[in-house]
Parts: structure tokens; C-alpha cells; sequence
């Protein structure tokens, strides 16, 4: 049972050595009143067919798998992106515990992100003494230049009111009253953490601009706003930054954590890096126009940056795939006077020849797909161009002016046809959905991983691999650096679909003798 | 010039009359032209049945558990209009002895701000807020942006002077941060001895003023029996015009403060003052039949 120190093996394949195989046998049929195989099998065979399909669809209280996470994890990410800004959490400590894991797994890097933690009392006597203490050691312990408060379940519920909070905090002289201290109430069970991006960034933008409008106008600063909302791959503010930068576009990126999420080890810690600066935001009011990178998930800010600073807010899609970055340059070409450069004229016309190159291996593969609802749009798009069918398009979060917008997107295309638009569904109906109507791949986060160990289960026909595309990404490493939107964006996404399609095939014609006439060199 | 929103919250001890109280001096501002909204805020929902002639109007918590979530409900699902076009909504709640009542409040005003019930055509709005502020969701009325005048329904009765000291004291940890005032107290007389001096001097001490001594009169009960409010019922009553004053009072009321809430010993000391409550003797604190009888 004891390892070697010159040969420590993992779990796998520690566990398929015969004595731990015996061992954990033994303790499966002494200890675990486990059921007989054949009645695993049978139930497992079961969950995979039509009849369990209805039965999973018409569930009514339950939420297996969600594809979508809480509020104030968004509101978290959101405060990121400005700088030397410290995320604060008024709640319970557990909540922040998590959001801080669950950026760390995925981006691979410390997260900072306090909490006051509120316990017994504080759900009985009201927050306010912990935001006091908090507000005041988290800003004497980490010298942020601003606190972004957001909220857990614990302090909705018992209804404290942030606003007052703070005030009472800056009156009292725990922090200094001009000390920046925006925030926004982001309970979890309201929404998902798209809704807490949107929600914190109009407490930033209320609390840097709404009392300060004055001599402020549209046009003055000769800039572009443009919103991320909740975004988690970093490669996409700097495909942003770089096309803008091309055309000579005066630009600010309203939240940015590029930097912060991607520090490099020299040696030295920073607990802030980069981000938008809160000059920027004051200034924001000034520009052109905003534009909103994500709209289904930003509906808050929109109605804030139209009410308040003026801007028309144009009517656009994410710029994911050809047609909609196309739109997208346009239109800043549009509000801007600025042409769209020869550099992205080419970068365009390499993206459709990459398109042209791969096109025979896509056209009519069969994908399942799901994530936050502007990505899940955005890559509709994207696979009918590439003449992809997305049968399967799953948003938790969505509402259904989207699901009617999506379906609109599929009729418009000869490769919409057998698509199905699901929102309010969990991953669990995911895998209903591939058993009883198998795509070719699945594309989404890394929780797909398990639909696919199930669907290989059943037998190697009925695997459907995963491409991992979307939040979170934990198992697989630096793809949060990659980029989704834009020209590039799309060749990322196009290279990705197209070798896992090859990848699968190599697989699949390897059989000496049997399948390998087609295991081809070139393909 | 927009005219202003002003939104008042009524709060009181529980069975003081705040209900009756609102639903009277609604109708009395509606009849003079007044645009009103009453949003209940009491699991109960019996804040508008007198406006709408109903028993109890379908909350937004109910319809929204029914429906599944807040977000599947309209805004004309859950706002009726009655009497002289009162707008009435209640936010409802939770059965006694579940759930949180209080989160139920904010969800309701969050949803009613978000669905835009909250119209420039409006004068007034009236929270009709559950007896005592128990917890931070019954102070959502009073919250940032909300409600910024206070009224308070009491009597000359011990408890009803505490409950209205009490809730001074919630509106201080408010007032300090926001704009929220107390503007007044109403009493709603029980007939209790020199009932008007008594609330007029709390209301001196507390900072504030008595803006109306509501007399009892069993018109109320009358129309109440049939739904109604004395206004609709019976206009020409002496009630409704009392119910007309208050309505003229707060259109007109400036008078808008911080509170300063007395302390427990003032409290009695006031009482004991007016008769309402007899010196406490200090020697028989603490002793029992038995020990008087051996003591005599």
C-alpha cells in the first residue's frame, strides 16, 4: 500500500493496482449496500432513453448540473476589471470562498476578494457593524483605490440596505468619504451571474457618473465605450483593443481584467494590475457612443447609459463569427467616420479562406451547445456559416424574447432546420437531449465532460466528444487566453471545431485493417 | 416644472387602524384630484380591499409563486385600479410561520420599479407597511429613493405610544444616511382620556408634530362592512370630512423631521403624567402574596 518516493503515482493509475482494486471490492461489498450491476446497468440504460427524456423535461423542482452560476460571481468579475479596485462581498464568507476558486480554476491565477463575513448575529442584527469592520480593514490591509461592494443571499434575505451601509460607514470615519465605495445588491437567487456583471457595472457607472453629468456630453471626448459584460477570455479585450487600434479608434474598454487575470511570475506579487481607470469612467458620459459587446446580458447598463449619459446604444450582436464582426466594424466605422483598415480587410479575407479550406468537413456535422446567452448566439451564427448544424442550443439563463431571436437566426439558414432552442434547462437535460438525439460534438464548458464519459458508457458509437468552448474551462489549461470574437476569434474557434472533427475521424479510422483505408495523411 | 413624486409610508402597531387610516385618506386625496398608488406591504394583503371592493387582491408574491418567478408576471397582472383610480397593489407574503415576508417586500417594490408602476402621472404613494418593522425588509419603504415621509398611526393606548417611539427610532438609523423624515403622527382615537394632549405632547418630545386627531366614529365600521371607505360610502358623514382634513393637512405638510425618539423612562414618565399608567411602587417590585402577608 505505501508508495515509493522515487515512483509516487496519482490516484490513476495508483487505484488499478490489484491491491487497491481488491481493497476498494472489498469495501464496496461490505460497507456500501451497493446494488447488484445489472441493476446499475439497467437503471444507466434507462436514463439514456426516450421514455427518461419526457419524464427529465417535464421536471419541475429540481436543477441538475446548472449551466449558469450566481450572481455575485459576475459582480466579482466586473470589479476586476477596474483599477487597483478591491471586489467586495457583503455576506457570508463561503460565497466568496467560491467565486475566488472558481476564478483560480479557471483563469489559473490568485484571485483577490474579501468578504465581511456575516455570521449568527449578523443575520439577526443587520450586516452593518461587519461592513464598518470590512470596509475599514480591507481598505487598510490592501490599499485598494476603490471597494466594488456586491452581496450573497445572506444579506438580500434579511434585507440590508447597502446604500445606507456605506454612508453610515463614511460617516462614522471607518473610511474616508470621498473614498470610492460604489455597489450594487446582487442576491443569488435572482438571475445568474450575467445579471450581477450588469448589475455592478451600473452601480460603477451610477456612482462615477450620475451625480456628475454636468458640462458632460456625448461626442466631447472623441472616444468609444465599449462593455465586455461577463467575459472570461482575456484574448478577447485585446483582439478588441487591437481592431479598434487599427482603425484608429479613441477607445475605452469599460472593465478590463486582462491584466490582473494574466500576471506573469517575475517574481513579484500584484494584487492589482491594469484594468479601466476610474478618470475613464467619469469620462465615459463623453464619448461617441457605448456599445455593448454582450447586449442580452447587459440590459441594466443600457438602460442607465441611455438615460443618463445620452448615448444611442446601437443595436447590435456579439461580434462572434464573420457577419456579425463585420457589423460590428461597420458600425464603429459608422459612428466614428474612421474607414475600416486594409489590415482587417485581409484579416477578414484569410478568416474566409480558412473557412473555404475546412468547409467539406463541416458541413453538416451536428453540434450541441450551450453557455451564457450572447456566446450561445454568437456561436449559432458561427456554425451556420461554416454550414454546421447546431441542433441542440441549450441557455439557462436566457429569457424568451432570446429563445424567439435564436430561432429566428435558425430560419434564416438552410442548416437551422432541425435545431431545437431549450432555455431554462440544466445540463442534465443536455444529456438527455445527445442520448436520445445524438450531435456529433458538443460544445461548452468543461462540465460537457461528463455527458461525454456517460454517452461512451453506453458504447463507443454514441460518444459525443467535447469541444471546450465558453466558462468555466478547469481541465484543460491557458484556453482562457484564446479569443472568441472578432476575425481572430473566429479563426480560433474555426482551427478548434476542425481538428477536433479530424481528431475524432483519426480516431475512428485507425483500426489496422479494418478502418485505416480511410486513416488518411491528408485530410 | 415635472411635478414631484411624494411617497409616504404609514407604519403602527399592529391593529391600530393603519389600513382603514390609508384607505380613508387615499380616497379623500383621490376625490381632490390626487393621483394615488397604495402598495400593501403585509403579507396579509388587506391594504386595498376598501378601494376595490374585494376581499383580498392577489399579491405579487402569490402570482409569482404560481407563475413560477417574479420575472413571468406583468404589471397588469398585479396592479388593479379602484375607487377614483387608485392604483392598488399588494406585495403579499408567506402564510405566519414560514418563509421571510420581509425579502418579500423588496422583491415586490424592486419589481414594481423595475415594471415602471411607478408613473409621472402620479402624485402620491402610499406603503401600507405591516406593524412594526421587524426586520430589513420592512424597512424597504423607507430605503434610498423610496418613501421619504413617515407617518405614524397610534392612540392615547400604553403600546401604541411604544410601537410609534419605536419606529422613530428605525427611522433615525434611515434618516441619518438618506432623506427619509418623519412628518407626523396621525392618531387614530380609542377615546382614551385627553387622548389629543397626550399624542400632541409624544409627538412634541419625539420632534414631531400631531397632524390629525382622527375621532372614532362607527361610520367607519359601517362602511368597512361593505367594503368601502366612509369617502365612497357615506361622502357627507362628519368621519369623511375628518378623513378630508388629514388629506388637506398632508398635501400641505412641510413640516418633514429627524426624529428624536424619548427613552423608556420618558416614555413613562409621560404616561404616568396622564394618568395612562400609575407610579410604580419600588418597594412591592418582586413580591408575592405570601411575602405581603407576612410582611402586614
Amino acid at each position: 500500500m505505501t508508495q515509493a518516493v522515487e515512483n509516487i503515482k496519482p490516484s490513476y493509475p495508483l487505484f488499478r493496482d490489484q491491491e487497491y482494486k481488491d481493497n476498494l471490492a472489498l469495501k464496496r461489498d461490505l460497507y456500501e449496500e451497493r446494488h447488484p450491476q445489472e441493476k446499475i446497468d439497467e437503471v444507466f440504460q434507462w436514463s439514456t432513453s426516450q421514455e427518461y427524456k419526457e419524464l427529465n423535461f417535464n421536471r419541475e423542482a429540481l436543477t441538475i448540473n446548472p449551466a449558469k452560476a450566481c450572481q455575485p460571481l459576475g459582480a466579482v468579475l466586473c470589479a476586476l476589471g477596474f483599477e487597483k479596485t478591491l471586489p467586495y462581498v457583503h455576506g457570508s464568507q463561503g460565497c466568496v470562498a467560491y467565486f475566488r476558486t472558481y476564478f483560480n480554476r479557471h483563469f489559473k491565477e490568485p484571485i483577490a476578494c474579501v468578504s465581511d463575513s456575516m455570521t449568527e448575529d449578523a443575520a439577526v442584527f443587520g450586516g452593518q457593524k461587519n461592513m464598518f469592520d470590512g470596509l475599514e480593514n480591507a481598505k487598510a490591509l490592501y490599499k485598494p483605490d476603490m471597494i466594488a461592494v456586491s452581496t450573497t443571499c445572506m444579506a438580500e434575505v434579511i434585507g440590508d440596505d447597502l446604500n445606507a451601509f456605506i454612508n453610515n460607514a463614511k460617516k462614522e470615519g471607518h473610511i474616508e468619504q470621498e473614498f470610492p465605495t460604489p455597489f450594487a445588491h446582487t442576491p443569488s437567487f435572482v438571475g445568474s451571474h450575467t445579471t450581477g456583471w450588469d448589475n455592478m457595472f451600473e452601480g460603477i457607472a451610477r456612482y462615477f457618473t450620475l451625480n456628475t453629468m454636468e458640462g458632460k456630453e456625448p461626442g466631447k471626448n472623441g472616444k468609444l465605450n465599449l462593455v465586455p459584460g461577463f467575459e472570461t477570455y482575456l484574448g478577447n479585450f485585446r483582439v478588441i483593443h487591437r481592431m479598434l487600434n487599427e482603425m484608429g479608434v479613441p477607445h475605452t474598454l469599460l472593465s478590463d481584467p486582462t491584466e490582473v487575470l494574466d500576471t506573469p511570475a517575475d517574481g513579484q506579487f500584484r494584487m492589482y494590475s491594469g484594468g479601466t481607470t476610474q478618470d475613464e469612467m467619469k469620462d465615459a458620459p463623453n464619448a461617441y457612443d457605448t456599445i455593448l459587446l454582450q447586449p442580452w446580458q447587459l440590459e441594466k447598463t443600457k438602460k442607465f447609459v441611455e438615460n443618463t449619459w445620452k448615448h444611442e446604444v446601437p443595436k447590435l450582436h456579439i461580434p462572434m463569427g464573420l457577419e456579425w464582426t463585420d457589423e460590428f466594424l461597420m458600425k464603429v466605422s459608422e459612428i466614428t467616420g474612421k474607414p475600416i483598415p486594409a489590415s482587417l480587410e485581409l484579416e477578414r479575407g484569410r478568416l474566409v479562406d480558412m473557412i473555404t479550406d475546412s468547409h467539406s468537413w463541416l458541413h453538416g456535422k451536428k453540434f450541441a451547445l450551450w453557455g451564457d446567452a450572447d456566446f450561445v448566439m454568437g456561436m449559432v451564427k458561427f456554425l451556420l456559416e461554416l454550414g454546421a448544424e447546431p441542433t441542440h442550443i441549450l441557455c439557462h439563463h436566457a429569457n424568451k424574447r432570446w429563445k424567439k431571436a435564436v430561432e429566428e437566426i435558425l430560419k434564416a439558414s438552410p442548416f437551422g432546420t432541425n435545431c431545437e432552442v431549450h432555455i431554462g434547462r440544466d445540463l442534465w437535460h443536455m444529456r438527455s437531449l445527445v442520448f436520445t438525439n445524438k450531435p456529433d460534438f458538443m460544445i461548452g464548458n468543461s462540465y460537457g465532460k461528463f455527458i461525454q464519459r456517460d454517452t461512451l458508457h453506453k458504447g463507443q458509437e454514441f460518444e459525443v466528444p467535447l469541444i471546450r468552448i465558453g466558462f468555466p474551462i478547469f481541465d484543460r489549461h491557458h484556453l482562457h487566453r484564446m479569443t472568441t470574437l472578432g476575425y481572430e476569434g473566429a479563426m480560433y474557434m474555426l482551427t478548434t471545431i476542425v481538428n477536433a472533427i479530424l481528431e475524432r475521424l483519426d480516431d475512428e479510422t485507425r483500426g489496422m485493417g479494418t478502418t485505416d483505408y480511410n486513416y488518411d495523411l491528408v485530410r | 416644472m415635472a411635478k414631484r413624486l411624494r411617497q409616504c409610508a404609514i407604519y403602527g402597531k399592529g391593529g391600530i387602524g393603519k389600513s382603514t387610516t390609508t384607505q380613508n385618506l387615499v380616497a379623500a386625496l383621490a376625490e381632490q384630484g390626487q393621483k394615488v398608488m397604495i402598495v400593501g406591504c403585509d403579507p396579509k394583503a388587506d391594504s386595498t380591499r376598501l378601494i376595490l371592493h374585494a376581499k383580498a387582491q392577489n399579491s405579487i408574491m402569490q402570482m409569482a409563486s404560481d407563475a413560477g418567478s417574479v420575472e413571468d408576471l406583468e404589471l397588469e397582472d398585479v396592479l388593479k385600479v379602484g375607487y377614483r383610480d387608485i392604483k392598488c397593489v399588494e406585495s403579499g407574503g408567506p402564510e405566519p410561520g414560514v418563509g421571510c415576508a420581509g425579502r418579500g417586500v423588496i422583491t415586490a417594490i424592486n419589481f414594481l420599479e423595475e415594471e415602471g408602476a411607478y408613473d409621472e402621472d402620479l402624485d402620491f404613494v402610499f406603503y401600507d407597511v405591516l406593524g412594526d418593522v421587524v426586520c430589513g425588509g420592512f424597512a424597504m419603504p423607507i430605503r434610498e429613493n423610496k418613501a421619504q415621509e413617515i407617518y405614524i398611526v397610534c392612540s392615547g393606548e400604553m403600546m401604541a405610544m411604544y410601537a410609534a417611539n419605536n419606529i422613530a427610532k428605525g427611522i433615525v438609523k434611515y434618516a441619518n444616511s438618506g432623506g427619509v423624515r418623519l412628518a407626523g403622527l396621525i392618531c387614530n382615537s380609542r377615546q382614551t382620556a385627553r387622548e389629543d394632549e397626550l399624542i400632541m405632547e409624544l409627538a412634541r418630545q419625539m420632534g414631531t408634530q400631531m397632524i390629525h386627531f382622527v375621532p372614532r366614529d362607527n361610520v367607519v365600521q359601517r362602511a368597512e362592512i361593505r367594503r368601502m371607505t366612509v369617502i365612497e360610502y357615506e361622502p357627507e358623514a362628519k368621519q369623511a370630512q375628518e378623513y378630508r382634513d388629514l388629506a388637506v393637512k398632508i398635501i400641505n405638510n412641510k413640516n418633514l423631521v429627524i426624529p428624536t425618539p424619548i427613552t423608556m423612562d420618558q416614555l413613562e414618565d409621560l404616561l404616568m403624567e396622564f394618568g395612562v399608567m400609575e407610579e410604580v411602587d419600588e418597594s412591592i417590585v418582586g413580591k408575592t402574596a405570601q411575602d405581603e402577608k407576612v410582611a402586614a
